[in-house]
């Protein structure tokens, strides 16, 4: 099923909900308070006597913290200083390792610029502020190493004896790679970069904290409450009962509040202990972008090897991803990048290689897509290359190539249903067909161009995560007669609390209205697993359903015993609440049976199941100033099902404009370290005027496990648009410009200019 | 100092140092926090306020600047029962999803339609560009504001403004 919609129409089908809201165009549930300017935001709470916390920062990229002084002349009676000394269980933010500390130690390594050292709090943010500039940091500056290909070297070492991060293999058939690959009639090998990207959400990272006899409660902007409470408890030396974690209404994350939060948390708990009252802690834009986790910079060698009649033989990857100076989710985002290199594409000679390498520089993180948009940029360009040396349609070498049911993946995994590959690439073609790029006229500085690119992307943790995770969710039937979503997946904006409305409502066969999604707080809610990695609908939509259709069955029983069998379960619900006061059921995550992953040797099955996606990308390229225009962009993807077709739009149209920024303007500049664009004047993102008319297009293979057939959409439209509007760049300067010029990110008219100078 | 001005259509007279920044004012000493800062440096958008009818970013404006000015905020733009057409409109259309951009989205929005009622979509989109916002890659917000341009006649658009905004 194939629903297309061009800017301009309406996707919600108008009019009045019917009981089976799930499929329909329901407006956001926190739509009104959001567009009222009622919604609170963490920095729009107040306690009573609260104080402002700032942080202190290392001005270097690797050294030895020597001394944390406080200069004299400045009146430090209202300024409550907290240094490692303070912490009352580990120093460490444990997410995967504990490898980073909280705050620098006297005595330990600094091992990046912005690194935390000492924390501040004052009754107003101007004193804190005025505080922290009278605090100085004696430091034994060291060597340090920017870059992921200098770390491999190992002559500074930032993690271990060898700054390697994770490495990982997956091996396909048998024998050489190296002579599968010189047996080919072709090889095309392509070395690509990717750069940083800011996540660059629009409310800066944030966190209340209190204490209450030996309580600790922490609110905020976040993704992933039961991620902080474990890093609490380790930091504080507290179990979770003494340690409440509370989700703000929060301003967005894209990934970037996944992990990070619980530093702030940190600060913002270890604060307001020292102080004995309430702290707030609001990050500047200029110190978010600068502290603050990214997406992993990339180098990835990918070579191809196929045919005379394209038919992909061979292929060989070697993934390097710059980590920083920590874990923190690096082996995972490289596990996911490793896991998408090969592309969605046959083929029974794979090798790829995966090594991350610890830089001193912040560490990078969680960003929507998680790996795959790095390695979906080299097979894709790669893929261009290939139909371009055969001479072949974009869509002819994909349609010869692409997975399809039935088929194998890098993995050894079999794709069994939900294989959407090609309806999405047909639904693109079609729109290709039907327009035309416009010709060039040789007298104008403008030269038109067209891109196309092809992926996938695998929805929920990978391999047996989600058997490990384990994710829990309740449905209750609140003692007022209304019915309560209980999770903790957090709603960043993505819709999460109207998706479960829908998903609840339906399977109780009620009205939305009478659903709540309230914010999760770690002492309300059951761990549902972090929001993250797609999985939110898919996972834990299908324990909400469950668990309400479980709370529909009990209460249908509950009338029937009572003699209320005729009565619509509505009322026999409000009935049976004054009766029996609240009734909850929990359901846990039970994956799909077949789900079978070797984690040593990385085959198997890597995900339950893959959104598929195409895309094409028409520019317009000015040859005098190499402005780039994005004339046209359609996006086509697979997600199952659409629960809501306006917020399934939503995402796929956010992703798509973040992607197209990642490929031609946006980019993080290190100097030395240090983010040398840490503002929005000059770590710019995409506007209004720069975004195209975007033309969406959903498809619907369902996924027998998702509730409805919906399985993950999140994070897909961020893999592919990037390469796409590469493609058109080369396509519109190909005499022009040499190819190699666009196998690094971004194409921004400084490179189009570095990449035209190449051929004179 | 002392400064007087309406705010969303009331009289008020603020004490304050005139160097505050006014989304300072709104937000710490008027608890109007639906105003809301993203970047601090007049980039993002998010802390647009009318100033007198023009859309302003209020992190850069010094307080003492106001005597005698008008000033709508987000908590001006609805009446009482009814939301404005484009608060409607973004609702319906998915033109708000974190929510954090919406109150400058907004108004600016009502700005743009009341300056030009007829702007295209492209005009819309340069009209728009001082608001920045990340998650809906402004496609739903662009069909919001051409849905609430075409459903409502110029006269509802400004019968829709708060009674203070003159």
């Amino acid at each position: 099923m194939v629903h297309s919609s061009k800017s301009g129409e309406e996707v919600t089908a108008k009019g009045s909900v019917s009981q089976s809201s799930v499929g329909k165009g329901l407006p956001r549930v926190d739509g009104d308070a959001k567009v009222r300017g009622t919604a609170r935001y963490v920095d729009d709470l107040k306690l009573p006597n609260m104080h402002h916390g700032m942080t202190k920062r290392s001005a270097v990229p690797h050294g030895i913290l020597k001394g944390i002084h406080k200069r004299d002349g400045f009146d430090w009676s209202q300024v409550v200083v907290v240094t490692a000394e303070d912490i009352p269980g580990r120093n460490t933010i444990v997410l995967i390792e504990e490898d980073q500390p909280a705050l620098v130690a006297i005595g330990a390594p600094i091992r990046h610029h912005d690194e935390a050292v000492a924390l501040v709090a004052a009754p107003s943010r101007e004193l804190a502020h005025e505080a922290l500039t009278h605090l100085e940091l004696e430091v034994e500056e060291m060597p340090a190493v920017f870059t992921c290909e200098d770390a491999l070297e190992a002559k500074v070492k930032v993690y271990g004896d060898d700054n390697i991060l994770k490495t990982y293999l997956i091996e396909k058939g048998e024998g050489d790679i190296d002579a599968k690959l010189a047996a080919c009639d072709h090889v095309i090998e392509g070395l690509y970069r990717t750069q940083a990207q800011e996540q660059m959400y629009i409310e800066p990272q944030g966190m209340i904290a209190s204490w209450d006899e030996g309580r600790c409660h922490i609110v905020g902007s976040m993704q992933c409450p039961f991620y902080i409470q474990k890093a609490m408890c380790t930091l504080l030396g507290l179990d979770a009962e003494h340690l409440v974690v509370e989700q703000a209404v929060t301003g967005g994350g894209f990934g970037g509040k996944e992990e990070y939060p619980s530093m702030i948390a940190g600060h913002a708990a270890l604060l307001a202990r020292e102080a004995g009252v309430p702290v707030k802690l609001i990050y500047e834009r200029d110190e978010d972008i600068a502290a603050t986790t990214k997406r992993h910079p990339s180098v990835v060698r990918h070579r191809m090897g196929f045919d005379a009649d394209g038919t992909i033989r061979a292929i060989d990857v070697d993934v390097l991803f710059d980590g920083g100076a920590y874990q923190t989710l690096t082996q995972v985002v490289l596990s996911r990048g490793v896991l998408h290199a090969a592309g969605p594409y046959k083929c029974e000679n794979t090798r790829v290689r995966g090594r991350a390498a610890a830089t001193n520089t912040p560490p990078h993180g969680a960003f929507r897509g998680f790996g795959a948009p790095q390695t979906t940029f080299a097979y894709e360009r790669q893929t261009q290359k290939a139909a371009k040396l055969l001479g072949m349609s974009p869509f002819a070498f994909r349609e010869l190539n692409m997975l399809r049911d039935g088929d194998s993946t890098a993995t050894s995994q079999i794709l069994e249903g939900s294989v959407g590959s090609e309806a999405v690439l047909s639904a693109v073609k079609e729109v290709a067909e039907a327009y035309a790029l416009p010709a060039d006229d040789e007298n104008s500085s403008v030269r038109h161009g067209r891109g196309i690119s092809f992926y996938f992307h695998g929805a929920g943790f990978t391999g047996s995560g989600e058997a490990r995770l384990a994710g829990r969710a309740t449905v209750a039937l609140a003692v007022d007669g209304h019915f309560e979503v209980r999770s903790s997946s957090t709603d960043i904006g993505q819709g999460v609390q109207t998706m479960f409305t829908q998903i609840a409502a339906t399977a109780l066969g009620v009205e939305p209205d009478v659903v709540r999604v309230p914010s999760p707080a770690t002492d309300r809610v059951p761990d549902s697993g972090p929001t993250v990695a797609s999985r939110t609908c898919m996972v834990v939509g299908r324990v909400v359903n469950q668990a309400s259709t479980a709370l529909r069955e009990r209460i249908e029983a509950w009338a029937r015993e009572n003699g209320f069998g005729d009565m619509p379960l509505r009322q026999a619900a409000t009935a049976m609440a004054k009766v029996e006061g609240e009734i909850a059921e929990t359901v846990q995550y039970a994956p799909p049976a077949g789900i079978v992953w070797d984690d040593e040797m990385y085959t198997g099955s890597a995900y339950p199941c893959y959104g598929w996606a195409a895309c094409m990308v028409d520019v317009k390229v000015d040859l005098d100033t190499y402005e780039v225009t994005i004339d046209r962009c359609v996006h086509a993807v697979d997600v199952g099902k659409a629960i809501n077709p306006v917020v399934v739009k939503g995402q796929i149209e956010g992703g798509t404009l973040q992607s197209l920024g990642w490929a031609l303007w946006e980019d993080v500049i290190y100097h030395d370290g240090k983010v040398a664009n840490d503002r929005m004047t000059n770590c710019i993102v995409p506007t209004f005027s720069d975004a195209p008319e975007m033309h969406t297009i959903i498809v619907e293979e369902p996924f027998a496990s998702g509730p409805y057939g919906a399985k993950g959409v999140g994070e897909i439209p961020m893999d592919g648009p990037c390469v796409a509007a590469v493609g058109a760049v080369e396509d519109a300067l190909s005499s022009l410009a040499r190819s190699e010029g666009f196998d690094v990110l971004p194409v921004s008219p400084e490179a189009i200019q570095r990449a035209m100078r190449l051929e004179s | 100092m002392n400064i007087d001005v309406t705010i969303n259509g009331e009289s008020r007279t603020i004490e304050t140092e005139g160097h505050r920044r006014l989304l300072d004012v709104l937000r710490e000493e008027l608890g109007l926090v639906g105003t809301k800062e993203g970047c601090g440096e007049g980039e993002c958008g998010a802390c647009t306020v009318l100033l007198n009818g023009e859309p302003v970013n209020s992190c850069l404006v010094p307080v003492g600047q106001l005597q005698g000015a008008s000033l709508t905020t987000i908590e001006g733009m609805a009446g009482s029962e009814s939301l404005h057409i484009i608060q409607d409109t973004l609702i319906r259309y998915g033109g708000a999803q974190c929510g954090i951009c919406t109150p400058g989205v907004a108004l600016c929005a009502k700005w743009a339609l009341e300056k030009e009622p007829d702007a295209s979509k492209e005009r819309l989109r340069e009209l728009l560009a001082g608001n920045i916002c990340r998650c809906t890659g402004y496609q739903a917000i662009v069909d919001a504001i051409v849905a609430a341009q075409e459903s409502a006649p110029e006269t509802s658009l400004k019968d829709a403004k708060e009674p203070g905004d003159e």
